[in-house]
């Protein structure tokens, strides 16, 4: 019998810890299937973050590094600096990259860092327990917002991959989301090609990944997937801000 | 190799170098800035790399990433940076990975200034950051000791997996020395089996962590880590005796405090008063054992660039035994041999 879909080597056999219908573990996924399918899960090192993601350094089949809290970016240029021929990256949530590792990823974009970080957006904390986050959105309730997110009082949410794609050494932006099957494709596609870039050594990459939240937004699976779809896609909006080869077709 | 003349900083990273360390991440604040801007200059030369970070916190957690691939790792500060780089290094001493940080203190609290002080040896000593551990710490007095120690310290770093301090004051990083630089006493150095330097596919995956979610596994971790503590505090203790044998007055001092010490010690023996100096070389692990040599004592005075932090260990040293006191400048100000005399005389006077 003909084998038309197998787990990806990219991945150990560890059972996850994520919510039912969270969608960390397709990133997860399709992170491992890019990693396996480039071929250089023998060569990588990842940079696994504080918050939901903290024990992904058991889920993906390649030497992990556990950072703290927002230090990922710096963790990963230690270990990109001494191996400039590895593959490196970071799998980061918005709390982790947007707030308290605000400076970190910043500095690595702006250096052109030859890393990748798989930025993961769901607009709230989940590992403390939703509390507000620099993604939360306008009027959106967290245990720390609880009458919805009042910008007057806390400022607005940060659009990181608008932001970081004014920088000159940040080589791949796009932000994705795996609401859907041909998103999750798309989303895939992007990962591959922010890992391409760093393996060119074109600079620093990174794919912002919307993703949900149910069991902090308190909403049923599905009903997240609509929400992301409704509130964060417009604030979030879909698509590439910069890629190497897009630029050198058009030099 | 013959004696050449360096200025502290300077042949500390030159020190680091010869011990074969070639990453260097760092962030400039006074009074250390010659340590990576000699690294800047040097390592690119040798194949390594100097990076300059955005922060201090950036800096410790390149040190921890780099750490984690087996490579010899430093970074340097100064007091208000090194309570930045606290976060890392307890990372570094809990997921037990090797490196050597440099601290050539100046005052504080808070910013400060920008004068030799030796205010953090509370910070050094005591773990600094969060949870249970212990980091080696070397206190050179002189140039040639900072050099010496410097590359001791990747060894014991590289033999134990921690991270090990070496924390000297702005006096010695600005000063100017002659010294040389000796092959140090070799180790032999376990191999670093657990670093992070791609499966290519023939091992399971490597992970750096010192996250333990299960209780157990946590207390477990614990335990080892402070069986490992036990071990450097068994092996690792330095310290000098400098005519402590017969003294009835016993100064405990170290770094360049230490120096201007052994100057009242031979002030006073002139004027017939039996003074000796306990010098500890590493100050984590403290020589208690150094006030069991000393038969004649009658009193112990501690002197420290600091309101008194040291003194502490003095005590739990003594035990009793003696009493203890204590004279300490702080700001920057640097002990004279008169105003150490003065309270030495005083401290005789009290006794009699």
């Amino acid at each position: 019998m003909a084998v038309v879909f197998k787990k990806t080597q990219g991945l150990t056999d560890a059972q996850t810890h994520y919510c039912p219908g969270c969608t960390h573990g397709i990133i997860h996924r399709i992170t491992a299937e890019v990693l396996e399918e480039l071929g250089v899960l023998g060569d990588t090192i990842g940079v696994a973050p504080v918050g939901c993601a903290v024990l992904a350094y058991n889920y993906f089949n390649c030497d992990m590094h556990e950072a703290a809290h927002g230090r990922a970016p710096a963790v990963a240029t230690g270990v990109k600096r001494i191996f400039p021929d590895k593959v490196v990256f970071t799998y980061q949530g918005d709390g982790d990259l947007a707030s308290i590792g605000a400076a970190e990823i910043v500095h690595a974009a702006a250096r052109g860092e030859k890393i990748t970080t798989i930025f993961v957006n769901n607009a709230i904390y989940g590992m403390t327990g939703g509390q507000m986050a620099p993604t939360t959105l306008p009027g959106q309730k967290a245990t720390t917002s609880p009458y919805g997110r009042d910008v007057d009082h806390c400022g607005y949410p940060i659009r990181v991959s608008e932001m970081l794609s004014t920088l000159t050494g940040a080589a791949f932006v796009e932000r994705v989301a795996v609401n859907n099957p041909a998103n999750v494709r798309k989303a895939k596609a992007a990962i591959k090609k922010a890992f391409q870039a760093q393996i060119e050594g074109k600079g620093f990459g990174i794919v912002e990944v919307l993703s949900t939240c149910p069991t902090n937004w308190g909403l049923h699976p599905l009903d997240s997937l609509k929400w992301l779809e409704e509130n964060m896609m417009p604030y979030y909006p879909l698509g590439n801000f910069r890629d190497p080869a897009k630029e050198e077709e058009g030099k | 190799m013959a004696k050449i003349l360096m200025k502290g900083n300077e042949a500390v990273a030159k020190a680091a170098i010869e011990a074969g360390c070639r990453y260097f991440f760092g962030y400039p604040i006074t009074p250390q800035n010659e340590i990576p801007e000699y690294m800047a200059k040097e390592l690119p030369k040798i194949g390594g790399v100097f990076l300059q970070a955005e922060s201090e916190v950036s800096a410790i957690n390149m040190i921890y990433g780099g750490a984690g691939t087996g490579a010899r790792v430093m970074t340097s500060s100064s007091s208000p940076g090194i309570a930045l780089k606290q976060e890392g290094i307890t990372y570094i001493a809990g997921a037990e990975l090797p490196c050597v940080i440099v601290n050539m203190m100046r005052g504080g609290p808070g910013l400060g200034g920008i004068q030799p002080s030796q205010a953090d040896y509370f910070m050094s000593t005591r773990g600094g950051g969060n949870g249970d551990y212990r980091t080696p710490v070397f206190a050179p007095a002189s140039i040639q000791e900072a050099v010496d120690m410097t590359m001791e310290a990747f060894d014991v770093a590289d033999y134990y997996r921690t991270p090990v301090m070496v924390v000297a004051d702005g006096m010695i990083g600005q000063m100017m020395e002659p010294v040389e630089f000796k092959t140090p006493k070799k180790r032999e150095l376990p191999a670093k089996d657990w670093a992070t330097t791609g499966t290519k596919g023939e091992r399971k995956p490597n992970i750096i962590n010192s996250l333990f979610l299960d209780p157990q596994e946590l207390e477990d971790h614990n335990i080892k880590l402070d069986a490992k503590y036990a071990q450097i505090e068994k092996n690792e203790v330095q310290y000098e005796m400098y005519k402590a044998e017969d003294a009835e007055l016993v100064f405990v001092a170290y770094g360049t405090t230490s120096r201007i010490v052994k100057n009242v010690v031979e002030e006073l023996r002139a004027e017939g008063v039996k003074a000796g100096l306990i010098r500890p070389k590493t100050i984590w692990p403290f020589p208690f054992k150094a006030f069991d040599e000393i038969p004649a004592a009658k009193n112990l005075l501690t002197v420290e660039m600091s309101m008194g932090q040291m003194i502490e260990d003095v005590k739990m040293a003594s035990n009793g035994r003696w009493p203890v006191s204590f004279y300490g400048r702080v700001g920057g100000m640097i002990p004279t041999p008169q105003g150490i005399k003065g309270k030495a005389l005083e401290v005789i006077g009290g006794a009699k």
